[in-house]
């Protein structure tokens, strides 16, 4: 077995021991090329069964509208069951990534969460989180616990040993479970090559409308986006490394249009993923954590 | 040669492990440019001056970084030329142990750090004991700080002669000393020059070459059931990851702990239709024939796989609460979760000696080495034929945490083991079961003074603090047990002789027994509490004749006076007022629920 294959392994694993033992798993999807992922994992880990547990996409309503349309076709193609939770207070209360900042975060994402985990009842929520994302993610535990409010306690981590996973949990607590724990950017994008995975072509480059604020590439997805004082969109070929609100998603110029060409530029990487993403700059270094303590995923 | 090399970092607190690769993936240049350039920023505010702080790459808690330490485990990822790593970065000091079991279950190899201005300390033996509990059977130590001791050779063969007399207590297939400065740099990527009377590989060189390939001793096929695959009536597939071994088309297959035999029909690895598949690989498994699987079954072909409720393992205490003889768990081992008990703690491990040391209980972080009795036959290995079969956790039930980890070291046969002979299931592990002491609490005195009402009281009150309580009284008694007696004196006699040797037997079975007889004669409590012993409890309920007259509850005292009732006791038949009584109380013009409670508050600590 290659590296893949083993991390193909753990994950199908991990999979199968949560529907197997918890009472009510989802898995969140979003739409993203983890998620992508963990999509295919689980539909080969369940084989020939359907993955039997629902999907939940969190939508912010400032999602790029490929993602959208993407996220349709692949619940059309593969028939799962896909929920979309929008945090409808927030909606109509206009919250958004201009004005708000990290507020916008907070009620469109963190708290959209939280309700949508509640209102269902979930038990268990599989997510695509990676160790080498992020510092504070390199410490998580594969099984993350979440007591009745869905915050993460780092200091009382459950020990974790060999592949023994303690799902007991009490009522109204919950687990969040990381499959993908022990992949890296690079294992993700070889094994979507080696998968034929489908991923959201915003991830190929692309000429596409953007305009360059604070050294991050916004691409202009509809007419919603304010343009500052002197911002004029100009087509430029770029791609995403990851996506998430196209607002809060800084693009990179690239001519990778295919997969070799995004492995081969991500190979030789000089900045980590995250950086692109706008949302983890607030706060310093440690604004991960602090989010993930208050329940974001 | 794995591509992949799983590995951890073990020293005590200032060892410098975070440093240490820190500078590793820095010289190696696998630091991704932000990384680098948010960590040359931490640095002006971290601990070091003006210096880069390698250590800040991988402290990436909050809470850490005030405290100056690495509180949990840190999982790392790079890729040399030669290798893939993963790197769990796992905490020295005693309060974390169980974060380093996590890291060291994870992992193929250690990395322990031993400080060479303080040798080989009580912490380096206890992360080797743990490593090599979790079953890690490749060592790397290194020597860190050579610069502290100029770089002395001399020093540095004192310290790895330390390290091979600790060594020899333990199973492993590889083992290396380096001498090192994770804060120089010295032999981390590139050997050093400030150490040319080392001629071994720097500890990368070290990593990319090293083969931990596991050669397992048992290598027929086993693969414990995760779940049925029911998609529709034409298909039933048994899903699970192969643990050791291969199985192919038409193979037979046994089904544990059933027993049951079948041949396999087809198999599926992921979705993909396949004629043979290998330990590693998660496959669905479907049979020629219809027999009972569900999870937590195993199935196997030949082998040493075994079918018991009773064995032996190796485990390492993480609970705040201590372990006790008799309480029981969760054991998931294998798929398989159920309810399991600590028969017997054969001795705790000095983690420092490796001597053994009979306990009575098991506290935080300490190794020890217990016997369990399942409460249905599980199907397990040793750890060392296969490690999937043979490790197990203990899940606390009211709290739900993760209470231990352990390792099965061997099968416990009831009939002809004398470990079981000896592990007799006692008065005192029937009491630990009950988390209680047992004992009779034998209220004695007047008819009317209040001891059926005050034992009820103080009955209620103890079930209430989960006690498990039984009362015995003349309405249970003498309607069945002494239905034969009648109220002579040999009668009586034998009446409270049956009473006081029931109320033992059942202290026996770890109950606490409250019993409501007047039990008027000296003589008569006596030997009660000669039958009883030490746990006999004594309450005279003082409450004087013309108050328990008064009450009247029955009329009896009317009737007696009337002549009605002959040797009535405190009117035609003596009472003989104890002369030295546990507790005396009397009723008298108090409320019941203020005795009670009072009664209680003195005997709560007996229990």
């Amino acid at each position: 077995m290659d590296h893949l294959d083993k991390l193909e392994a753990e994950a199908m694993y991990i999979m199968r021991e949560v529907a197997a033992e918890c009472e009510k798993p989802v898995m969140l999807y979003s739409i993203g090329k983890d998620s992508s992922v963990m999509l295919h994992l689980a539909l080969k880990a369940f084989y020939p069964e359907k993955p039997p547990f629902p999907f939940l996409h969190v939508n912010t309503t400032w999602k790029f509208k490929e993602m959208i349309t993407f996220r349709d076709q692949v619940a059309n193609k593969y028939g799962i069951e896909m929920l979309e939770y929008i945090n409808e207070e927030g909606l109509a209360q206009g919250i958004n990534p201009f004005d708000h900042g990290a507020a916008y975060t907070d009620i469109m994402k963190t708290q959209a969460l939280k309700q949508a985990l509640n209102k269902y009842g979930f038990t268990a929520a599989f997510g695509g989180g990676r160790r080498d994302e992020e510092k504070s993610r390199a410490k998580e535990r594969m099984f993350s616990f979440r007591n009745p409010d869905h915050a993460w306690d780092p200091k009382h981590q459950r020990p974790e040993m060999w592949k023994l996973y303690n799902t007991e949990i009490n009522k109204g607590e919950s687990i969040r479970v990381f499959p993908l724990s022990n992949w890296t950017e690079k294992d993700i994008w070889q094994y979507i090559r080696r998968e034929n995975i489908d991923i959201v072509p915003l991830y190929f480059a692309a000429e596409r409308p953007v305009v360059e604020r604070d050294g991050n590439l916004i691409m202009v997805d509809d007419e919603r986006m304010r343009l500052l004082p002197g911002e004029q969109p100009v087509m430029k070929k770029v791609r995403f490394r990851t996506l998430g609100c196209y607002p809060l998603s800084g693009g990179m110029e690239s001519d990778a249009d295919t997969l070799d060409a995004i492995i081969e530029e991500t190979l030789s990487a000089v900045s980590s993923e995250r950086t692109s993403r706008v949302i983890d700059k607030d706060g310093g270094s440690a604004s991960m954590e602090k989010r993930k303590r208050e329940g974001y995923f | 040669m794995d591509s992949l090399l799983k590995f951890i970092t073990r020293g005590s607190v200032d060892d410098g492990k975070s440093t240490l690769i820190g500078h590793m993936l820095y010289d190696a240049k696998l630091l991704f440019a932000d990384q680098q350039k948010a960590l040359e920023l931490d640095s002006r505010i971290g601990s070091n001056g003006g210096d880069i702080d390698y250590s800040l790459l991988l402290d990436g808690l909050m809470a850490e970084r005030e405290q100056g330490i690495t509180i949990d485990v840190a999982y790392r990822y790079f890729t040399t030329e030669h290798r893939s790593f993963i790197v769990a970065d796992t905490p020295g000091h005693e309060e974390y142990t169980r974060n380093m079991a996590v890291g060291a279950s994870f992992a193929d190899l250690a990395v322990i750090l031993v400080d060479a201005s303080q040798g080989v300390l009580t912490q380096t033996r206890r992360h080797t004991r743990i490593c090599a509990l979790m079953g890690i059977r490749h060592f790397v130590f290194a020597v860190n700080k050579m610069d502290l001791i100029d770089f002395s050779q001399d020093k540095f063969q004192k310290i790895r002669k330390e390290i091979r007399i600790l060594l020899a207590e333990f199973d492993f297939d590889s083992e290396t000393v380096i001498p090192v400065s994770a804060t120089c740099g010295d032999n981390i990527t590139k050997s050093s020059a400030n150490m040319p009377w080392y001629t071994g590989a720097p500890l990368l060189t070290y990593l990319e070459q090293i083969d931990v390939t596991t050669r397992h001793t048992g290598q027929s096929f086993t693969m414990p059931v995760q779940r049925v695959c029911r998609p529709d009536h034409s298909f039933r597939g048994f899903q699970g990851q192969i643990e050791s071994g291969s199985i192919a088309v038409g193979d037979a297959i046994t089904v544990l702990p059933s027993r049951e035999t079948s041949h396999v029909r087809s198999i599926l690895c992921g979705d993909k239709t396949v004629d043979r598949a290998s330990d590693g690989h998660a496959v669905t498994i479907q049979l020629n024939t219809e027999i009972d699987v569900s999870r937590g079954c195993v199935f196997v072909n030949g082998g040493t796989t075994k079918v018991n409720h009773l064995f032996t393992a190796s485990i390492l205490w993480m609970d705040d609460a201590k372990l006790v003889e008799g309480k029981s768990y969760l054991m998931k081992i294998g798929t398989q979760k159920v309810p399991a008990t600590v028969l017997r703690i054969r001795h705790k491990i000095d983690v420092n000696s490796g001597q053994e040391i009979p306990v009575d209980a098991i506290y935080k972080n300490e190794i020890a080495v217990c016997d369990f009795s399942t409460s249905t036959d599980v199907v397990f290995d040793t750890f060392l034929q296969n490690k999937a079969l043979g490790a197990m956790i203990l899940i606390d039930r009211v709290s739900h945490m993760t209470a231990a980890c352990g390792t099965v070291t061997r099968s416990l046969d009831r009939g002809t083991n004398l470990t079981w002979q000896n592990t007799d299931i006692t008065r005192s592990f029937r009491e630990k079961q009950l988390g209680q002491t047992a004992r009779t609490i034998w209220f004695t005195g007047l008819s009317g003074s209040g001891k059926s009402t005050l034992a009820n009281a103080l009955e209620k009150r103890l079930v209430a603090l989960g006690k498990h309580t039984m009362l015995l009284d003349g309405d249970n008694v003498r309607m069945g047990l002494n239905r034969n007696l009648g109220f002579s004196e040999t009668d009586r006699i034998e009446n409270i002789r049956r009473i006081a040797e029931v109320a033992k037997l059942m202290n026996d079975a770890g109950l606490i027994v409250l019993t409501s007889f007047i039990s008027p004669f000296t003589n008569d409590r006596r030997r009660a509490k000669e039958i009883i012993g030490d746990s006999f409890t004594e309450i005279y309920v003082s409450t004087p004749l013309e108050e328990c007259e008064r009450r009247d509850v029955k009329g009896l005292y009317a009737a007696a006076r009337a002549g009605r009732i002959e040797q009535f006791t405190g009117i035609s038949s003596p009472y003989e007022v104890p002369a030295q009584p546990d507790y005396i109380i009397d009723t008298t013009g108090r409320d019941l629920d203020a005795c009670a409670d009072e009664l209680l508050e003195k005997i709560r600590p007996l229990l």
